[in-house]
């Protein structure tokens, strides 16, 4: 193996030794002086014929000689090509190495073309392997460049969505938001005009990434002062319609939802800029509300409908954007606005919309969907009695909201202020036993886990009624998107009394078994569990 | 309302030794705990028992602190009962499976008894 391996390192030798002895005097002892001249180099469109023709004949060509309509031909004979080498590996042409007349004057000799071709032959695969590496480089700085690109546009947007819900007597809010992979331009927010008036905006960006998150920024900032300044859905949309479209990017526009609510009376007066029609429920079906009107930014001096409907007690509207009817199942088929219409129409007026829409939408995509849009959702619901609307019981809504520093002990802080919140809901003694526990733990988890025991970040609680239940919820600062910390694995009783296992874990096992359901979220920098407690129905098992 | 800090009285009553729990079994019980039991076990008594009447408080730290003194006394062959659980301790044991291993009885006679009869 090393003498055959040797032999053509021994004639490249030899061949190298006649060269330079070719070569004139000068040019071997002062090479620095030599008047190289390099040739210019040559953009070769990926389709020209002389790449196939090179591929084919892998070795030293005399381009004067060849015979070929090839673009690339031409201008290398232009560029003073005499010798192209072909770079050929694995059957594949990876480089060309163009050489000018020879110094001495003369043709390539033979030993010359050998001397070249051994050397294109030896040099090609080290060439390709650079490429790759190089290809390799390139695609994982694009990579980071991408993953950079999402973290800053995940972050405009988390920023600037609403972080509470409006708590508004005889209605209930929802908003959910859940933005794409690759983090698209939806927006929603909630504007409070003063006088029981509420503005709600839903809107999507066209693209994707930081380019949509700060077109989104700027027009939500743009829709906030509008509305602040403007009564007129319509008017509002035409202002920042006008401002907009000067400053947009080409190429891009923003759909947008803009509904002014009158809480007292129900009465929504609304204009659209194109976004999805909202739907609204109410007891005799499900209905659009149209109102028509072009996206902003496109064109200017737009003018734009308004429509008016009004919610009686008991009815739901749902803005919504393309991410949800545009979701596609494994077979390739869309949840569509019939899937939204027939959801609306037949859930219960007890359920939360949002829950039980976004529960239909992963049983119809199935567990790898991969969400090619933002998924945006917000849902007004008027109470269903006038009663419901003027009660001052705390029967529904916000009872609390209170943090307590991350320090150990502290959650007993928190569990005896819940207790007082809930003071007047009538828990029986099991029921509220059962709520004290799994506060106490939630917020030692808080501490523990999420704060790591960080004085200074506080554990928000908030305590609410809806939807005849009672949800706490306990949030902390913990935690990256994505690293969820609640593993209710049932912890092993024999390991820990073998010593096999520590006997601590008990934690989130007994939250679980102490409430109805248990949610967890890690949203926004914020690490959040929900407790639900059902006010009615049979006490936990609990086991 | 703050918590209540634990304490632990150990009384040798024959062939029993009952460690009477006070206040909460929470982290900042282990210390005290741990010391009753290591002198409960010193008693060599036949059988412990657990006073849990006046105990309002058990967070899961202190189940895990229950756990290893019952691991303790599971390597050394030393039968464990309680009482005095309220009706919610009572369900967390047995949501925990503790009560397998610890006889769980209404109140003291019952238990004593209980732990005369091990």
């Amino acid at each position: 193996m090393l003498v055959e391996r040797g032999e053509p390192e021994e004639e490249l030798r030899n061949v190298a030794r006649r060269r330079w002895r070719r070569t004139p005097t000068t040019e071997e002892t002062l090479p620095a002086s030599i008047d190289v001249q390099a040739v210019d180099p040559v953009d070769i469109a990926p389709g020209d014929p002389l790449l196939a023709y090179l591929q084919e004949v892998a070795r030293p060509v005399e381009l004067q000689k060849v015979e070929l309509e090839s673009p690339a031909l031409e201008e290398m004979l232009a560029a003073g090509v005499e010798l192209a080498v072909p770079l050929v590996t694995q059957g594949e042409l990876v480089g060309i190495l163009n050489l000018g007349p020879r110094l001495s004057e003369r043709d390539y000799s033979t030993d010359d073309r050998k001397l070249l071709d051994s050397l294109a032959s030896q040099a090609a695969p080290a060439v390709r392997v650079a490429q790759l590496v190089r290809e390799q480089e390139l695609e994982a700085q694009n990579r980071e460049r991408i993953a950079q690109e999402l973290r800053v546009a995940r972050l405009i947007q988390q920023t600037l969505l609403p972080k509470e819900l409006p708590q508004l007597r005889g209605w209930t809010v929802e908003a959910f938001y859940q933005p794409a992979r690759e983090v698209g331009g939806d927006f929603y927010d909630f504007i409070d005009l003063g006088d029981g008036r509420l503005g709600v905006v839903e809107g999507d960006v066209t693209d994707k990434g930081v380019p949509a998150a700060i077109v989104m920024a700027t027009c939500r900032t743009m829709l906030r002062a509008a509305a602040r300044r403007i009564d007129d859905p319509g008017r509002v949309l035409e202002s920042v319609n006008d401002t907009l479209h000067i400053d947009i990017p080409p190429n891009m526009f923003v759909t947008c939802l803009y509904a002014v609510v009158d809480t007292v009376t129900g009465v929504i007066r609304y204009a659209n800029a194109g976004h999805n029609l909202p739907y609204v429920r109410t007891e005799n079906g499900v209905e659009e509300l149209r109102a028509t009107g072009m996206p902003l930014g496109l064109l200017p001096q737009m003018t734009y409908e308004v429509k008016e409907a009004k919610l009686a007690h008991g009815d739901t509207m749902l803005i919504h954007s393309d991410g949800v009817a545009e979701a596609h199942n494994p077979r390739g088929e869309m949840f569509g606005f019939g899937g939204l219409i027939g959801l609306m129409g037949t859930y219960g007026h007890a359920d939360r919309l949002v829950e039980r829409l976004m529960s239909e939408l992963a049983e119809f995509t199935g567990p790898d969907w991969e969400q090619e849009d933002d998924v945006t959702l917000v849902v007004l619901r008027r109470s269903s009695s006038a009663q419901d609307a003027s009660s001052t019981a705390p029967s529904q809504g916000l009872l609390a909201e209170f943090e307590v520093a991350s320090v150990e002990g502290n959650e007993r802080e928190a569990m005896d202020q819940v207790v007082a919140a809930v003071s007047k809901l009538g828990l029986t003694t099991a029921k509220l036993d059962r709520l004290k526990t799994a506060v106490s733990e939630a917020t030692m988890n808080a501490i523990e886990h999420g704060n790591r025991n960080v004085a200074e970040l506080p554990v928000v609680v908030t305590v609410a009624v809806d939807a005849g239940a009672l949800r706490v919820k306990v949030s902390d600062q913990g935690g990256a998107e994505g690293d969820d910390y609640l593993d209710t694995e049932t912890p092993d009783l024999d390991a820990k009394l073998d010593g096999l296992q520590s006997p601590r874990g008990w934690g989130l096992f007994l939250i679980e078994n102490m409430v109805d359901e248990l949610h967890e979220t890690n949203r926004d920098g914020r690490h959040t569990i929900e407790l639900i407690m059902y006010l009615e129905g049979d006490e936990h098992a609990g086991t | 309302m703050p918590g209540r800090e634990f304490e632990a009285m150990v009384e040798v009553d024959g062939e029993r030794t009952v460690i009477s729990l006070h206040g909460d079994i929470n982290a900042g019980a282990r210390e005290r705990l741990e010391r009753a039991y290591t002198e409960a076990e010193r008693a060599k008594s036949d059988a412990v028992v657990l006073d849990f009447s006046d105990v309002d408080y058990i967070n899961s730290t202190g189940i895990a602190l229950i756990v290893g003194a019952l691991a303790r006394a599971r390597a050394a062959n030393l039968p464990v009962v309680a009482f005095g659980l309220n009706d919610h301790y009572r369900q967390i044991f047995q949501i925990t499976r503790l009560s397998d291993f610890v006889g769980i009885y209404p109140d003291q006679a019952t238990a004593l008894q209980a732990a005369q009869a091990v």
